[in-house]
């Protein structure tokens, strides 16, 4: 009963930050409000047993991206210019997308339920055979670091892209302002 | 019985749906990639609450504890936490260029530039 009652009290606390995050226009606060949205985030995982993504979660989406964020700002200014066209169209599509998506689940299987489809494949494997296969108390990180080593490659692949892609944009490029560059001829 | 079964997916759909309408409704391409971060860990919930078996235990081995929730959507999801990081990285960059390219981050501004060229 105290992990319903705790379930509720973030689920309901993620709502409050996401929807203050919507309506406030100075930006330094919608990142913070990210900020605090995930951290409640990596909370509600440790809820859901889910400690290694709750950690990775506290330290690249709470660390990481905030300071991403908030170094971009620092950059391009922190105020936003409130929106001259009206916002209908959006809610709109997001209501019809939201009541497609609550469709979806009225077929799921219910929240915690052991005898859920996604149960019976491969996970059992993974759970039974772990310990004998990789000698790691952790299946987790057997799954990711041995059973699935080849997509943690793809991911190294793609984090790699996308420093090359951010020094090309950003580091490479000479500091150069275009008047002043002329003249200096 | 649908609503105790089913009422966490549906807030984390309603989390969802609030950063998707940050993507779509705000002009500010900053605020619009808080906004994909938003929807994006909203997903990452869906993702772990789906593989949560109730009375389950986290996925490191002990003895004498039988049940453990499903690993294998958590080995994804830190993965998609990764690759976002990185993808938020990239999109923030080309943020900084339009910046130092328009003068401007508002979509409305751009737009208004290109126009006029």
């Amino acid at each position: 009963m105290l992990i319903e009652a705790v379930n509720i009290v973030l689920l309901a606390l993620l709502a409050a930050t996401a929807i203050a995050a919507v309506r406030l226009h100075d930006l330094f606060a919608v990142a913070m409000m990210f900020g605090i949205y995930s951290l409640l985030a990596a909370v509600m995982f440790v809820l859901l047993d889910a400690l290694d993504v709750a950690f990775t979660e506290a330290a690249v989406g709470v660390g990481i991206s905030t300071v991403l964020m908030l170094a971009t700002i620092g950059l391009v200014g922190r105020h936003e210019l409130p929106s001259t066209h009206r916002s209908l169209l959006p809610l709109a599509v997001v209501v019809a997308t939201g009541a497609a998506l609550i469709y979806g689940t009225l077929d799921m299987p219910f929240f915690g339920d052991p005898g859920a489809p996604v149960h019976q494949h491969v996970a059992p494997y993974y759970i039974s055979q772990s310990p004998h296969q990789t000698g790691l108390p952790n299946v987790v990180t057997s799954v990711l670091a041995s059973y699935r080593g080849y997509d943690t490659l793809g991911e190294l692949a793609v984090i790699f892209t996308a420093g090359v892609g951010v020094l090309a944009l950003l580091g490479l490029r000479r500091r150069k302002r275009p008047g002043k560059h002329r003249t200096a001829q | 019985m649908t609503i105790a079964g089913l009422y966490n997916y549906w807030i984390v759909i309603l989390l969802m749906m609030t950063g998707f309408y940050v993507v779509i409704s705000s002009g500010n391409l900053v605020k619009k990639i808080i906004g994909l971060n938003l929807f994006q860990a909203s997903v990452f919930i869906l993702y772990i609450s789906i593989g949560k078996i109730a009375n389950g235990h986290v996925p490191i081995l002990q003895d004498g504890v039988s049940h453990y929730s499903n690993p294998l959507p958590h080995v994804l999801i830190l993965t998609a936490i990764v690759v976002g990081v990185s993808t938020t990285a990239l999109g923030l960059a080309l943020v900084v260029r339009i910046r130092e390219s328009y003068g401007s981050v508002e979509e409305e501004e751009i737009h208004r530039q290109d126009e006029s060229l």
